[in-house]
């Protein structure tokens, strides 16, 4: 008994962590490879619309980007509701397409310049008439490739049922 | 001599982990994971003026699709649903009106394409159309020439079109999408009721 109770009194032997780094490590590494930075702050709100005949944008280098949608809540007082364009970090007018398209167009080397593909990643309520004017730029400064971003819907039968 | 024996004190690891803790959470706060992917377009080069006369194209070539405001199809003069535009489409390039086309199964009508390499499929919409609405258009379009070269795989190579390789499959590519070439045409949208 007396044994015993001299083992009870003993303090727990603390928990081996020395491994704990290498797991650390892992995750990292794990982030590192899966993930890519985040280019811009999005100050417009794009819900992508649904398909399914989707290609992956292999070469993140050649892509270059243009965003439309209903600016979001914080720069409704200075923008308003309706749709706007973003390119980078900030709000655009059509105008600013052109010379966009050409200086992104102009930092690529000139077998990458050919093979640029500009995606739009507008809202799905966004209007057409929006659309058809990024487009009407798109083909004045040349930039022909192009792609709308979507997403792969999780069940394929509600892209006819849904209004979405 | 006694002083050399000695073993070298253990570096403290301990707070390794926490270096690499902070590591992490920079990592998960700076990246993103969302892979880019959408319906791949060209764009017709921007022209200043109009060609004069394009190119003839008989009328039972042309498949129309209208798209109005309140995102409403007019496919062909008739109102349609979405989950129809499909296989309307499908059957309008399969058509094989002039008999030209060995591998279309069609039904040779009269009012309906000649064959695949004629068959153009015109898309016009509204200013008012919704971008969503627009990119299922699309997509159902893109779908019927991909359901259509499926078909044409497994018939010919008893293989599936959608996971050919780029590369390895570049001269079999190239030979389907000849018998299936896509053509669809974008009109400048319309201006009512925006």
């Amino acid at each position: 008994m007396a044994v015993i109770k001299k083992k009870k009194e003993k303090s727990i032997p603390a928990v081996n962590t020395s491994a704990l780094p290498d797991i650390v490590f892992m995750l990292l590494f794990f982030f590192m490879v899966a993930t890519v930075m985040r280019e811009v702050d999005l100050k417009v709100k794009v819900s992508k619309p649904k398909a399914t005949e989707i290609q992956k944008l292999e070469r993140k280098s050649l892509v270059t980007y243009i965003y439309a949608g209903e600016p979001n809540p914080r720069y409704q007082e200075k923008f308003g509701r309706s749709p706007r364009i973003q390119l980078n970090d900030a709000f655009a007018s059509l105008d600013d397409i052109q010379p966009f398209v050409l200086q992104e167009r102009e930092q690529k080397s000139e077998e990458d310049a050919k093979m640029m593909t500009m995606s739009i990643k507008a809202d799905k309520t966004v209007k057409m008439g929006l659309i058809a004017d990024i487009k009407l730029q798109l083909r004045k400064a040349q930039a022909l490739k192009i792609n709308y971003s979507s997403d792969q819907p999780k069940n394929v039968e509600a892209l006819y049922t849904s209004d979405y | 001599m006694a002083r050399n024996k000695k073993a070298i004190p253990e570096i403290n690891a301990g707070s390794m982990a926490d270096i690499a803790f902070l590591l992490l959470i920079f990592y998960l706060v700076t990246t993103t994971m969302d892979t880019d992917k959408g319906i791949n377009r060209m764009l017709p080069p921007y022209d200043e003026e109009l060609i004069e006369d394009p190119p003839p194209i008989k009328e039972r070539n042309i498949f129309t699709v209208l798209v109005n405001s309140s995102d409403q199809l007019l496919v062909e003069d008739d109102y349609l649903q979405i989950s129809e535009l499909r296989a309307k489409a499908m059957e309008f390039i399969d058509n094989n009106g002039d008999g030209s086309c060995e591998y279309c199964e069609g039904y040779n009508i009269s009012t309906s394409s000649d064959n695949p390499d004629k068959a153009v499929v015109s898309l016009q919409n509204d200013r008012g159309t919704s971008y969503g609405m627009y990119v299922k258009v699309q997509n159902e379009l893109v779908a019927a020439y991909e359901d259509l070269r499926e078909r044409f795989a497994q018939e010919k190579y008893g293989r599936s079109y959608r996971s050919m390789d780029d590369e390895a499959d570049a001269d079999i590519l190239k030979e389907i999408k000849l018998a299936y070439p896509q053509k669809i045409s974008e009109a400048e949208p319309l201006n009512i009721g925006g």
